[in-house]
């Protein structure tokens, strides 16, 4: 029973770490895993992208057991 | 269709040649356009000597997919190759490759301004820039027009 999230770019330097597990119980969304593995002190940046198994997705977005969810700034490539 | 990227060098005219070589049928297209996307020695005022190209491995290859298969959906066109770098890259350095096939001009043309234009709205790739000043991420990436 568990979620792996992953952060990049600025947010990974932010946050202090590439990717981590965290259990899924009662973790019902997006919004909830970002709580759950950042803790509620360090708010997400207005402009933070998220993605769920690799496909961007809300906040509001449900997520379960065995799930990835990745969050990262503004994409700057090309 | 192709979509790589590559940590190594990247020499545009050698992917177009050996993919054009390999993969078309001689007198089926009519019109090629390329995109290539090179690395700058200035943004924002400053001089940067190198940036250091970060990606996400699985998400990247999906959304360049998705990209592609969007732009054989909205034009007429024969075949696509999308080749982009990442990790660290030189000033004067090609970053991305596009070229698209098709029989006339105007699909491949406008395909390739599609290619361009999405994949820096959502590939998930990031930039962080070494300047005189140390280094710093790419917040946003300029408007194409």
């Amino acid at each position: 029973m568990s979620i792996h999230v992953r952060f990049f770019a600025s947010l990974r330097e932010r946050v202090g770490c590439g990717e981590l597990e965290i259990s899924a119980q009662g973790v019902a969304n997006v919004g909830d895993v970002w709580r759950a593995a950042v803790g509620a002190e360090l708010q997400a940046p207005p402009q933070t992208l998220a993605a769920l198994n690799m496909e961007y997705c809300a906040l509001d977005t449900p997520v379960g057991d065995g799930d990835e969810v990745a969050f990262f700034p503004p994409v700057t490539g090309g | 269709m192709h979509i790589a990227l590559y940590e190594q060098e990247l020499d545009p005219w050698r992917e177009i040649t050996a993919y054009q070589a390999t993969r078309l049928k001689p007198g089926s297209y009519g019109a090629t356009a390329v995109f290539v996307g090179t690395m700058r020695d200035f943004h924002a005022g400053e001089h940067v000597s190198a940036i250091e190209l970060e990606h996400y491995p699985g998400m990247t290859e999906k959304s360049l997919a998705e990209i592609a298969a969007e732009a054989g959906r909205r034009w007429d066109i024969i075949d696509l190759l999308v080749v982009h770098r990442y990790g660290y890259i030189t000033p004067g350095a090609p970053i991305v490759v596009i070229a698209v096939w098709s029989a006339h001009r105007g699909a491949a043309n406008d395909a390739c301004r599609f290619l361009i234009e999405q994949l820096k709205a959502y590939a998930p790739f990031w930039k962080k820039e070494h300047t005189s000043k140390g280094a710093r991420w790419v917040e946003n990436n300029t408007s194409g027009h």
